[in-house]
């Protein structure tokens, strides 16, 4: 096996429920992910991609199938998370109301194997600060409901500037915030990708923005990845009548998009 | 025509616990006339969501109106109490189609029985009973093509999104209201979704159970398809208004062009181009701002911006808030 393999999957599957009621979320996927890749996994609602995030986060074990991270499986989360961190939906669900957004920035670090001193705590997390374009005295003693939504995405960004992971989760990172601020965002993702060359995996059902950024889409489906490729070819050339769906259902300025 | 919904130099504040004053709407005026649909599109934060509730007479502590007033079908809907606005307004008038279906929705109750909730509350001068608000709801669930029977008996978390979303939908159209003012009704659905949305919405325009819409959204490209006007609002304020395909295609005011340049798109030539960034944030409303208010982040800013308050002008049949856009 080649050693630049971050993430490989083989038929893995994923059920919930059991019974008449059993479910199944993910359905024999295949994939490899290598070192330092951009792979966007691109589906609608309830296609299956939170629940494959999840299962690269080491939240969730497959069923059947075998899923190596570093062709090693998932046995300790905890180590996991040391090199595999991931960005949210929603930054309001994800940071803890009773607390100053520094205190939990700096309770982030806990979760290292080799903890820095508090000094370097410290400098590291006004250094993130600084890299999302926030002053670190703006948000001096501040607690999470008293900033907007798009500077608590930032303040998200600013854990993973601040840990500096070897893997990136993004599950949905800009479907909260508006145009500009998404522009934004994905303009530090990009720097952080340029200063640690991380491996970014964007779960997304914006499909625009999966080709802007990624280097390949993977296309879900009713739990199975009916679509992979480079942004070109599946954008410009889809061989699903799914990627047909999801380019047509986009509103294109200069398109025929609904009769009226 | 006689317009259905007037807007008159309309200011709306809040006033916080400790009596600062936080002006989210200054000087909104327009003008919509029956089977219009204005969109309005703009940031977080920028007052969209405050200006639907001055449209709809919905003055709760802690916002109050200003100045300025509105006006459907010649009837004023300022410095009334909220219970009269309630009974002879809301739903009848003026409806919301509200952002999250799923916040919309008592999670304890049946569709059916929010439903009937919703049309007892506003509609207590017709003195329906329970029997005949269902057959109503029957009828109008009937129109939509949905599974009837299925949603009117359903939790909301047994539905979809999608069906989540169309049932609020049905339900804020209920009586038959003169202007329909949806607030982000897809911005929580992926595009599939989405569309079935919209759908819904022309299915409904088309069967004349309402005719005048106001769409708000931060997504410009649906507004484009979606809207015969569109409105840009920034701080508070109207920066750009004007139809939907100068203002998509062509737009004037610095902030329009930003928005319109943040963007993405899986076109092919689109690959390389990277998307614009507005850097900073939009000036804080509670103090009095000097100048033009989008002076701070705008890339052809003068100096003169900052002191010199602009306001509305024509530029090429739209109204843009630039003295020197062209």
């Amino acid at each position: 096996m080649q050693s630049d393999i971050i993430f490989s999957a083989k038929a893995i599957s994923k059920f919930f429920g059991h019974g008449k009621k059993r479910v199944c979320a993910v359905n024999d996927v295949s994939f490899d992910i290598t070192d330092g890749e951009i792979v966007s996994v691109v589906g609608g609602s309830g296609c299956g991609k939170s629940v494959l995030a999840k299962i690269m986060l080491g939240l969730y074990v497959p069923d059947s199938g075998s899923f190596l991270y570093k062709g090693k499986p998932i046995t300790s989360t905890l180590d996991h998370w040391n090199e595999v961190q991931s960005v949210f939906q929603d930054p309001f669900g994800c940071f803890n109301q009773f607390f100053s957004i520094r205190t939990q920035l700096k309770d982030a670090f806990g979760i290292l194997k080799n903890k820095p001193s508090k000094q370097e705590i410290d400098q590291r997390v006004d250094e993130a600060l600084l890299a999302v374009n926030v002053k670190p005295a703006d948000i001096e003693g501040k607690y999470p409901f008293e900033l907007s939504g798009g500077q608590m995405q930032r303040m998200l960004l600013a854990r993973i500037f601040a840990l500096k992971p070897k893997v990136l989760i993004a599950d949905e990172p800009t479907s909260m915030v508006d145009a500009c601020v998404r522009a934004n965002i994905l303009d530090y993702l990009m720097k952080l990708k340029a200063e640690l060359g991380m491996t970014i995996i964007f779960v997304t059902h914006d499909i625009g923005l999966a080709y802007y950024v990624s280097d390949r889409i993977f296309i879900m489906h009713e739990a199975k990845i009916v679509e992979a490729g480079k942004p070109e070819n599946v954008t410009q050339n889809p061989q699903s009548p799914h990627t047909v769906r999801l380019l047509e259902d986009i509103p294109d300025i200069n398109r025929e998009w609904i009769k009226k | 025509m006689a317009h259905i919904l007037e807007v008159k130099d309309l200011s709306l504040h809040y006033l916080t616990r400790f009596g600062q004053k936080i002006n989210a709407v200054t000087d909104v005026s327009f003008t919509m006339k029956q089977g219009e649909i204005l969109g309005i599109a703009g940031e977080s934060g920028c007052g969209k969501s405050t200006l639907v509730n001055g449209l709809m007479g919905l003055f709760i502590s802690p916002l109050y109106p200003t100045s300025g007033d509105v006006l459907v079908n010649g009837e004023s809907l300022m410095n009334r109490n909220p219970d009269d606005i309630r009974r002879n307004v809301l739903s009848q008038k003026v409806s919301m189609i509200p952002q999250g279906a799923f916040n919309a929705l008592n999670p304890t109750r049946k569709i059916k029985d929010i439903a009937a909730d919703v049309m007892a509350a506003h509609s207590e001068n017709q003195k329906l009973n329970k029997q005949q608000i269902y057959e109503r709801l029957r009828e109008r669930f009937d129109l939509f093509g949905m599974e009837t029977e299925h949603i009117l008996n359903s939790f909301p978390i047994q539905l979809t999104a999608g069906e989540r979303q169309r049932s609020v939908i049905g339900i804020s159209t209920l009586l038959n209201p003169k202007v329909v003012i949806a607030d982000e009704p897809t911005s929580a659905l992926d595009v599939t979704t989405q569309k079935v949305v919209i759908k819904m919405i022309f299915d409904l325009l088309e069967k004349n159970i309402f005719s005048t819409m106001i769409f708000i959204t931060h997504e410009l490209p649906l507004l484009r398809h979606v809207a015969h006007n569109i409105a840009i609002m920034y701080a508070g304020e109207f920066v750009e208004y004007g139809t939907s395909v100068q203002v998509v295609h062509d737009p004037r005011h610095p902030y329009t062009k930003a928005l319109m340049g943040a963007m993405l798109s899986a076109d092919a030539d689109q690959k390389n181009r990277k998307p614009t960034t507005i850097e900073g944030a939009p000036p804080s409303l509670s103090k009095k701002i000097e100048g033009c208010r989008f002076a701070e982040r705008c890339p052809s800013a003068r100096p003169e911006c900052r002191q010199k308050t602009q306001s509305m002008r024509m530029v090429e049949g739209r109204l843009v808030r630039c003295d020197y856009a062209e």
